[in-house]
């Protein structure tokens, strides 16, 4: 219907629109502008598809369109901003699947012709393909099950398990080459299945065996994972487009990944490997023998030190998530700041369960972004604060990353709110953080422990406010 | 480094640029502090407090000047001082390059890296050196204290055996740090405080001070100039607010006017028949006085007596308070040379790339710098700092690792470029240079759209449809059926991606 030049035409406004896209969201003003680009690169890159390439079955096209349209509108709608990361991984695994999918049914074209090497090149890039999509599809369901509590945080260790990963990866180099000397004598799909099989068995495996805390980690690899999949299936299908959006988001996944590790100080090869927190319980289980008086307060007499303090610093973690407590917590703000309080937010890079989890959710209960800072902005001034409150949050502000360097959490930056006056820790009881390491904050005398449901502490403490 | 602290001999300034606190910090930073001898007597810091503190107290100027790789000021240097300056020295003070053009000239001449501590950028990060403010802040208190002083009344009302005392009816024009710092300590002392400013975003803080907010009644003309100051206002305006103005005076007791508009005369507010109408006793402070004074009769530096009125118009009100603004305006200096000492060992590194250093400094290695490049006006949180400078012993030890790593990944490419077929090598050159515009585009991400963006890549992704809407023509009903599979729940992924996206900066809002 429309010539080629026009469709290739079509692509690279599409790709440049894409390009926008990530560069307007790495600025709060260009967000929503950058948001808007992507949808148009899509919008431009299914018409002109759609238009320029299909040429029957319109009708299921169609009703697939917009019955997958329609769910996912829904999805966006009905989720809670504390459900985000669960959101976001489930995606992923959709993408990984459409990979596999689409790996699969290239495989059983029988249209495509390709000779000798480039026939070569052409079964790699769909082995390729697939084996990036099934990764990414089971590794981003079981993030999904440990994201939302279907499946326990605590990471899996089977024995010998880096054993295990290398036994799979030479089985799936193995399968490579048999599926393609079996595919350039026409066969090959046992081996492509017996590879699928063995990803998806090594994604499960590798998200299994990481621990809750390294999450934010884990969903933007995965984002990185569903990038690199899109770009295999773009070289596979020589499509320029798919090759460049799937490598943009690879790139853009892979930074954020490293990001990630680079906030927690840790290796990104380690946290992938697993196991974090493994040698934290001979850690623990010492320093727990030298523990001291831990001191509690009630939600009155928080109250009060709140209402007399001039500098308030909220930390807030992942506990603030699971309490669904960030509209109480604004609304204690307010109170604060009507009083004269200057109130402020101190964010911890990864804090939560996934990259900006924390800004998402105090952004929904309509916290300026103002009084938001990163820890690096806000570490050096806790001098000055009268009261840090920590909601929910414990590896973050754990001094143990500080001064014991060989912890499992050594070296990694956190906020020092035990420098300030006063600091006041809610949580729901004296248990370790997913890196289980025992946190000597709490046994600091500065520190009080104000014990219950963040979020029923916080009414009580917004009541006597 | 060496910072030198010479004794002010401005006549009458008090104050000193550091305080034997703030010198104790500067050494922690690595720094040896050398003082003159009596610098501190002024404001009440002696010469062995300084000692105490660990600096070396030194005898003669010349001496101090001559020894120091840094010195800091309070006031800019005379004529005197400036030859005492050398190449490569680094001067901190206040220095106005915009009123003292020749100052800024004969500074770069001799090429001096001067920082004007006046022209420290106004943006939330620098509020810790910002020493105008913290100037302003005495001012202002200080300005109630002078009222006080000539002021024959009590400020708070009471009612003795001795009879009814009304309190003192207070007015404050211009309610910038100055005039807050005013209605403060006039409200402390127990006075009746009203205040007038152009600018209406400041009736909130005047309000919250426990001030009354006066209102003209006006077709909402804002006063709001650049950086928060504010800007010169329209005829009509100042008619009414001159109106205004006269109806107050008849009926204040104290007025402190503290209204100054950037480079510009200080505005004529206050004229000679408003202080003629005014009640026996009563006490004008003009802390624009070295601005030309918003009261038609103040003589800069002097308190006169128009008829029954009282007028002060000392320029040196900081200085009046000597222990107290030494030791903030110090505060101020020493957070700018801990910016400025990044290693914490006692080297200045003038950054040029670093806003605020950017901002304060007005001449670095012979070339004037002055006036900077326009901030950035921004509402976005500031971004993080870029890598923190690595630990030596990790880069000598990766050297090798990288090296290792590019020759592997070249040796691999070229046996790639070897046996692939053209059409694979274009198609992997686009990957590549893809990788590497993703890489910089994502680079610079604010940590708090992490979650946007991975949505919105994540929707973007999930072009992956236009694999199936290939195939999806097929006339074979497997991979039509897998298609449309496929087409099904990437679209999903597109809407519900792109969808969830737009709510979550919908929510981001200032």
């Amino acid at each position: 219907m429309i010539n080629a030049g026009i469709i290739t035409v079509s692509y690279i406004i599409a790709t440049i629109l894409f390009i926008l896209a990530l560069g307007g969201l790495s600025n709060q003003e260009t967000a929503r502008r950058g948001n808007w680009y992507g949808i148009s690169g899509m919008a431009i890159a299914l018409i002109a598809t759609v238009l320029g390439v299909v040429t029957q079955h319109y009708v299921i096209l169609m009703t697939a369109l917009v019955i997958g349209g329609a769910i996912g509108l829904m999805a966006a709608q009905r989720v809670q901003m504390t459900q985000m990361p669960e959101l976001v991984a489930i995606l992923h695994s959709l993408v990984g699947l459409a990979a596999v999918a689409v790996g699969f049914a290239n495989f059983l074209d029988a249209e495509s012709h390709f000779e000798g090497v480039e026939k070569t090149i052409h079964d790699i890039e769909t082995y390729l393909g697939i084996l990036i999509g099934a990764v990414t599809f089971s590794g981003s369901v079981i993030a999904f099950g440990k994201l939302s509590g279907r499946i326990g945080g605590a990471p899996m260790l089977l024995p010998a398990r880096h054993w295990l990963n290398l036994v799979m990866l030479l089985m799936v180099i193995w399968f490579g080459r048999e599926f393609v000397l079996q595919s350039a004598a026409g066969g090959g799909i046992e081996p492509l299945i017996v590879m699928t099989v063995i990803s998806l068995l090594f994604g499960i495996h590798m998200v299994m065996a990481i621990g809750g805390a390294d999450m934010p980690v884990v969903v933007s690899m995965l984002n990185s994972y569903s990038g690199w999949a899109a770009a295999a299936t773009g070289f596979m299908l020589s499509n320029d487009l798919l090759i460049v959006t799937g490598a943009l988001v690879g790139s853009s996944g892979a930074i954020l990944s490293y990001i990630m590790c680079r906030a927690m100080n840790r290796k990104f090869l380690h946290v992938i490997a697993g196991g974090f927190g493994t040698g934290g319980g001979t850690t623990a289980a010492a320093a727990s023998g030298e523990q001291g008086e831990v001191d509690p307060i009630e939600s009155e007499e928080t109250a009060e030190l709140l209402k007399g303090a001039k500098e308030v610093m909220i930390i807030p973690g992942y506990g603030m998530a699971v309490a669904q407590a960030q509209h109480i917590v604004y609304e204690i703000t307010q109170a604060l700041r009507n009083k004269g309080v200057n109130v402020r937010f101190g964010i911890h890079p990864v804090a939560g369960r996934m990259p900006g989890h924390m800004n998402v959710l105090l952004a929904e209960a309509k916290v300026p972004y103002d009084i938001v800072f990163e820890m690096d902005e806000v570490n050096e001034d806790f001098p000055d604060v009268d009261v840090s409150l920590v909601i929910g949050a414990n590896d973050i502000v754990n001094p143990s990353a500080l001064e014991d360097l060989d912890g499992p959490i050594g070296g990694m930056p956190v906020l020092e709110c035990w420098k300030g006056k006063v600091t006041i820790v809610m949580k729901r009881s004296m248990a370790t953080g997913y890196a289980g390491v025992q946190n000597p904050l709490f046994f600091k005398e500065n520190t009080r422990m104000l014990f219950g449901d963040a979020r029923e502490s916080l009414d009580r403490v917004f009541k006597a406010i | 480094m060496r910072i030198g602290v010479p004794r002010e001999i401005f006549p009458g300034e008090k104050r000193v640029a550091t305080s034997p606190d703030v010198a104790k910090q500067l050494i922690k930073l690595g720094y040896e502090v050398s003082v003159e001898s009596d610098a501190g007597a002024a404001a009440s810091f002696s010469d062995s407090a300084f000692t105490k503190a660990g600096c070396t107290m030194i005898g003669s100027a010349a001496d101090l000047w001559a020894n120091s790789d840094i010195v800091i000021k309070v006031r800019g240097p005379d004529e005197g001082e400036v030859k005492l300056l050398r190449a490569g020295q680094v001067l901190i003070s206040f220095l106005w390059p915009a009123q003292n053009p020749d100052l800024l000239k004969t500074l770069t001449e001799r090429g001096v890296t001067a920082l004007a501590m006046d022209s420290v950028p106004r943006i939330s990060r620098a509020q810790k050196m910002d020493a105008l403010s913290s100037m302003a802040n005495i001012a202002g208190y200080r300005a109630v204290v002078e009222a006080a002083q000539h002021f024959e009344r009590f400020f708070t009302g009471q009612i003795t055996a001795a009879g009814k005392v009304p309190p003192a009816r207070v007015l404050v024009i211009g309610a910038g740090v100055a005039g807050l710092a005013a209605i403060g300590a006039a409200k402390s002392m127990g006075a009746i405080v009203r205040s007038f400013d152009t600018r209406p975003e400041v009736k909130e803080q005047i309000e919250s001070m426990d001030a009354e907010f006066l209102m003209l009644d006006f077709d909402d003309e804002d006063g709001s100039g650049e950086g928060g100051y504010a800007k010169v206002m329209s005829e009509e305006f100042i008619k009414a607010e001159m109106a205004l103005f006269a109806e107050q005076a008849r009926e204040i007791d104290i007025i402190i006017t503290t209204a100054l508009i950037p480079g510009k005369p200080a505005p004529r507010l206050i004229t000679k028949d408003m202080v003629e109408s005014m009640q026996d006793g009563s006490v004008i402070v003009d802390l624009a006085a070295e601005q030309g004074g918003n009261c038609e009769l103040t003589r800069a530096g002097e308190v006169i007596r128009h008829g029954k009125v009282t007028i002060i118009g000392y320029t040196d009100m900081p200085s009046r308070l000597a222990t107290q603004a030494s030791q903030m305006y110090g505060t101020n200096l020493r957070h700018l040379l801990s910016d400025m000492t990044p290693q914490k060992d006692g080297q200045i590194v003038v950054d040029m790339e670093d806003e605020v250093i950017r901002g304060a400094t007005i001449c670095k290695d012979g070339e004037t710098t002055w006036p900077p490049p326009a901030p950035k006006v921004s509402m976005a949180p500031v971004k993080p700092k870029v890598a923190p400078p690595p630990v030596p012993e990790e880069k000598k030890k990766s050297v090798a690792g990288p090296i290792i790593a590019m020759l592997a990944g070249g040796v691999a490419l070229l046996g790639l470029g070897a046996v692939a077929p053209p059409s694979f090598m274009a198609h992997f050159t686009v990957f590549v240079l893809a990788c590497f515009i993703g890489y910089m585009v994502i680079w610079n991400v604010t940590p708090a759209l992490h979650t946007p963006l991975m949505s919105v890549t994540n929707a973007i992704s999930s072009i992956i449809v236009i694999g199936a809407l290939l195939q999806i023509s097929s006339d074979n009903q497997l991979i039509k059926w897998i298609a449309a599979g496929t087409v099904l729940i990437t679209s999903i992924n597109i809407a519900g991606g792109f969808a969830v996206t737009r709510r979550m900066l919908e929510m981001f809002r200032k």
